[in-house]
Order: C-alpha cells, then structure tokens, then sequence
C-alpha cells in the first residue's frame, strides 16, 4: 500500500495546530509575570514557579470546582436515571400510542437549542424561587441531557434479544425487575458514554450560570474562569494556572474513560 | 468496543406486546417526561409567548401586542446579526468539513498512530469554550503573544481588534474546538464501509484518488449530512466563546444571533424584543436541519460531492 502524503501530513500538521495553544497555556501558567512579559511565549519557563496556581486556589477555585462536581453530579445522575426508565419504557412498550407520542416529545427536544429558550428558563426559576442557587441550574441541565440521552439509551435497548424479556416474564418478574435486573447491566456500556457525555457538557456549561446565578458563591468553574480573567487583567500566567488548573479534572477523566467516549460517540452518531 | 453500532431497527415493528402493559410503562417515563415538559416544553411555548410582552426582566411582564416584533424587525441590528451568523456558519463549514473527512479517513485507516493521535487529538473536545477563549485570547495579544513568539511579523496582528481578522480568529477557533469531534464521527463511519469495496476498486485500477471520490465519499454521504446538521445547528447557537472572546466586537463584527440575543435581553433588560430573536433562532435552525434532511432523503444515488 502506497503512503496517503496528503493525510498524513495533515494528521502532523493539526496535531501541531491542536497542540500548540496547550501547550502554551501549560508552560505560561510556571512563568512569573514578570519574565512573562520579556522572555519568548514559546520558551519553557527557565525556573519553574507554582506561584500562580496559589493565586488561583487562593481566589476560590475550591469552591467553584466543590460547585461544579454539585452540579455536575447533580444533574448527571438523575438525567441518566430518568432517560434510561423512559428509554426502556419507550422500546418495551412500542405498540402502545401513548408511548410513541412520548418518545416523539423527546425527539424534538433534540432540535431546541438552550440558547434560544434561556429567557423562559430564567422567568420559571425566578418565580420558583431558585434564582441564584446550584439547584437552579440543575434543573434546565437534567432537561437538556434528556432527548439525545434517551436516543442513544433506547437504540441500545432495543439490541437487546426478546427471548430474554420473554424469559424474564416466565419467570414472573414484572416490569420494574425486569428493567433493574437485566435490561439495566446490559445497557451499562451506553449509560457510561452517556453519562460521560452529559458530564462534560454539563461540566463546560456556561450560559446557565451565567443567567442564573450571580453571586460567588454559586459560581462554577467555566464562569469562574471568565471573572477570574477579567479581575487579573494582564497576570497571563495566573489565567493560564486557572485555565490549567479547571481543565486537569476533565483531562483525567477524560484519559480513564475515553475508550467509552469514543466508541460511544462513534456508534452514536456515525450512522 | 463499539457496541453501539449495530443499526437499530427502526421502531416501525408493531408485533411489540401492548395493551395493558403499556399502562404500567408510562408511569415509567413520567419522570423524564415531567421534568422535560418543565424545563425544555414550556420554555419553547413561554418564548413564543413572551415575545408579544414587555418585560424587564425584574418588573411585571406586559402584554404588548407586536411591539417587540416590530422593534426587532425594524432595527438593522437584526439583519446584521443574521448575516454575521450565517457568514460564520458557512465558513466554518467550510474549513471543518474537508478538514474532518480527510482526518477521519486517515485516522480511520492508520491504526499504528491512532492510539498516540487520539489521546492528544481530541483535548480541544473536552475544554470548556470559556477556557478555550480566554486561552487564545491572551495567545493572540499582538505585543506578547503568537507573533512575538514565533518572530513571524504577519503573526503580529491586532487579530481581534479588526473586524475581518476577528471573524477569520473566530472561524478558526470554531474549527479548533469542533474538527476533533467530527473526525471522530467519519473515522467511525470511514471503518464501517465494506472492505471488499476497496478490493474490488483495485482489482478494477482505480487509485487512491479515484477510490476516495468514487467509494469513501459516496459512501460517506448520510455521514456529512449528519455532521453538517451539527455543524450548521452547533453554529446557530455559539454563544459561549464568542461572547468570551470578543463579546461581539470589535463593534459588533461578530454579534451573532445568539449573542443579539443575549445583549437584547439581559444587556439592555427589553426581554420582549430578545425573545423574539430567540424565535427567530429556533426557526432558523429548525429550517436549516430540515433542508439537510431534504438533502439527505433525494434518492440513495450517491452524488459525487457528498453534500
């Protein structure tokens, strides 16, 4: 087989353009600032400093990571939770019009944007009472992590053999065991991916808290890196800790669970 | 494992048990059903709704009739916004497909380096648009930044204080974040095309050139319509990193729609006008995903360009 020059050179090239902007964000974040602004950008800092993460942790991020885990986990869980029981009523029950009417509802959650119902969504939590709490921005997460999680969730159900429904009837379990008990640890491989999938949409989310939340205390991290920028101004390495520092936690769970992701992503959506 | 893969059968069976156990299903999806309905249902109704009201936001909310259409369709903003957006999609479009397609084929077809690529390829999918913003932002300060540290000149461009080169920034930004995610959907759609299609190519002298413009793109067709509707919808609603790293300046150079949305409403406090920007992008994008499926449904006849 002949070498393809024209995608190979390509892979190399973009893996510089990928690569060059972290590893730049990494090595500023060791600099002081003072040698930031006279040394080259490119050069690895000449003595490395911790300095800047101090500053970071020192302005908060504690809290704001402690904050975004709250949500994160807090919606994730449930988000899965429910798009799973209505992904399994869903194909279990697919003569049943109620259900095909149901599963079409969350279909065309599919094609509604966040962005565009953000003014409405604000309006709900103001007269809940919610307004500037983390609860306020589980909420619209867990809605928003529905319709693509129970797509993914329902197509793998429906892979699973109806001999073993029928067995499990036999058996005499209803349909509340049979969902816990066997269409639940077969689906595991899908509920990860989706799991990790909302996690990091949920995790990098910015508009929510943006609207919803003001005051520090119920900051999460990717708004904290926007006030953090605007306070600091012109300490580059301090944004580039802070912007290393929230990006480390997804990277980790990125490196454990990536095999999931990909093939999850890959199946999901490569059809 | 890609356990994922096997093609559902569509839901069109209708042999499935029902009557009386369907009841007892439906309390099962009641509550994702309810909390949905809540927050995603009722805020879809509600932005309708509230674009025939005056609202700032904190007072009561007044009906007003068509005040705020008239508002935001008689204001040139809106028409430049719709512009700006449509011009950032179309770009972007432009750079990720042919980008992610080669990619993904490549990656598809090389599994030496592929463990190596896809640990460091793919880091820009797991950053946040606030961190990637802020990031580039400080890299392409032109005093400190790219074109100081390169020592190429050209590099040392005020490159988000233009409003040309902020546009072409935000382009390739978009792409920066975005290509890793769709080369990983056409590497996965490149491994599932048939080997024996290939192998029949070469029998029949076709080279490499030809087997990617006769094989892999047709076949790739449902692919990059699929990515297309991501891309194109993705676009409509691009609000964190803009409004991050430019905040729609300089000016309003990329004061998308999503964002026009955003100042409209909790900027200047007219939430009227701005939910009817928000119907305006809901519509769009309904629009344009439904012309992609059109797209997609012509005959199965594989045109040689893919979209």
């Amino acid at each position: 087989m002949r070498r393809n020059w024209i995608g190979g050179s390509l892979a190399w090239l973009w893996l510089i353009v990928a690569m060059v902007p972290i590893y730049w964000v990494v090595i500023t974040s060791f600099k002081t600032q003072a040698s930031y602004f006279i040394t080259n950008t490119f050069a690895p800092p000449t003595e490395p400093i911790l300095d800047n993460y101090q500053d970071v942790l020192e302005a908060g991020f504690v809290r704001y990571f402690l904050n975004s885990v709250t949500v994160s986990v807090g919606a994730v869980v449930p988000a899965v939770a429910v798009s799973f029981m209505a992904a399994y009523a869903i194909v279990r029950g697919a003569g049943n019009r109620w259900l095909r009417s149901i599963n079409s509802v969350f279909m065309l959650g599919l094609a509604i944007p966040l962005q565009a119902v953000v003014i409405p969504v604000y309006l709900i939590i103001i007269r809940l009472q919610m307004y500037d709490t983390l609860a306020a921005i589980i909420l619209p997460s867990i809605a928003f992590a529905i319709p693509l999680s129970v797509l993914v969730l329902a197509n793998f159900i429906r892979d699973v053999p109806k001999e073993l429904f029928e067995s499990m009837r036999v058996d005499g379990a209803g349909e509340w065991g049979t969902m816990w008990r066997l269409a639940f640890p077969l689906t595991r491989p899908a509920l990860v991916t989706v799991a990790i999938y909302n996690t990091l949409s949920i995790w990098n989310g910015f508009i929510l808290p943006l609207i919803l939340t003001q005051s520090e205390d119920q900051r999460t991290m990717p708004l904290a890196l926007w006030t953090f920028q605007s306070e600091y101004g012109v300490n580059t390495p301090a944004i580039a800790a802070s912007v290393t520092l929230t990006t480390v936690p997804i990277v980790l769970a990125y490196a454990i669970g990536r095999r999931q992701l990909l093939s999850g992503l890959t199946a999901g959506f490569g059809k | 494992m890609t356990t994922l893969a096997p093609p559902a059968a569509r839901i069109t069976e209708t042999t499935a048990p029902s009557g009386g156990r369907g009841g007892a299903l439906i309390w099962l999806t009641l509550p994702a059903l309810l909390i949905f309905t809540a927050f995603a249902i009722v805020p879809l109704f509600g932005v309708l709704a509230l674009s025939f009201t005056t609202w700032n936001g904190l007072g009561t909310i007044h009906p007003s009739g068509l005040d705020s259409w008239n508002t935001v369709l008689t204001e040139p903003g809106l028409l430049h916004a719709l512009g700006i957006t449509f011009l950032i999609m179309g770009l972007s479009w432009l750079v990720q497909t042919p980008a992610s397609v080669l990619l993904g084929v490549f990656l598809a077809a090389h599994f030496r380096y592929r463990g190596f690529l896809a640990v460091l390829y793919f880091i820009p999918l797991l950053l946040s648009s606030a961190a990637i913003a802020i990031t580039y932002k400080s890299l392409l300060d032109p005093n400190f930044g790219i074109g100081s540290g390169t020592g190429l000149g050209f590099l040392s461009q005020d490159w988000l204080g233009d409003s040309t080169l902020a546009v072409g920034m935000l382009v390739f930004i978009v792409s920066w974040q975005y290509i890793p995610f769709h080369t990983l959907i056409y590497q996965g759609a490149v491994r599932s095309i048939p080997k024996t299609m290939y192998e029949a190519a070469l029998i029949d002298g076709a080279g490499r050139v030809r087997q990617f413009f006769s094989i892999t793109l047709p076949q790739l067709k449902y692919t990059i319509i699929t990515s297309s509707t991501l891309m194109v919808v993705g676009s409509l609603t691009l609000f964190d990193l803009i409004y991050v790293l430019t905040a729609g300046g300089p000016g309003d150079a990329t004061r998308v729609l999503a964002l026009d949305m955003y100042e409209t409403g909790f900027g200047k406090s007219l939430m009227g006008p701005a939910s009817a920007i928000a119907v305006i992008l809901v519509l769009v994008g309904l629009l344009l995903s439904q012309l992609l499926r059109r797209l997609g449904g012509r005959g199965d006849e594989s045109q040689q360009e893919g979209v």
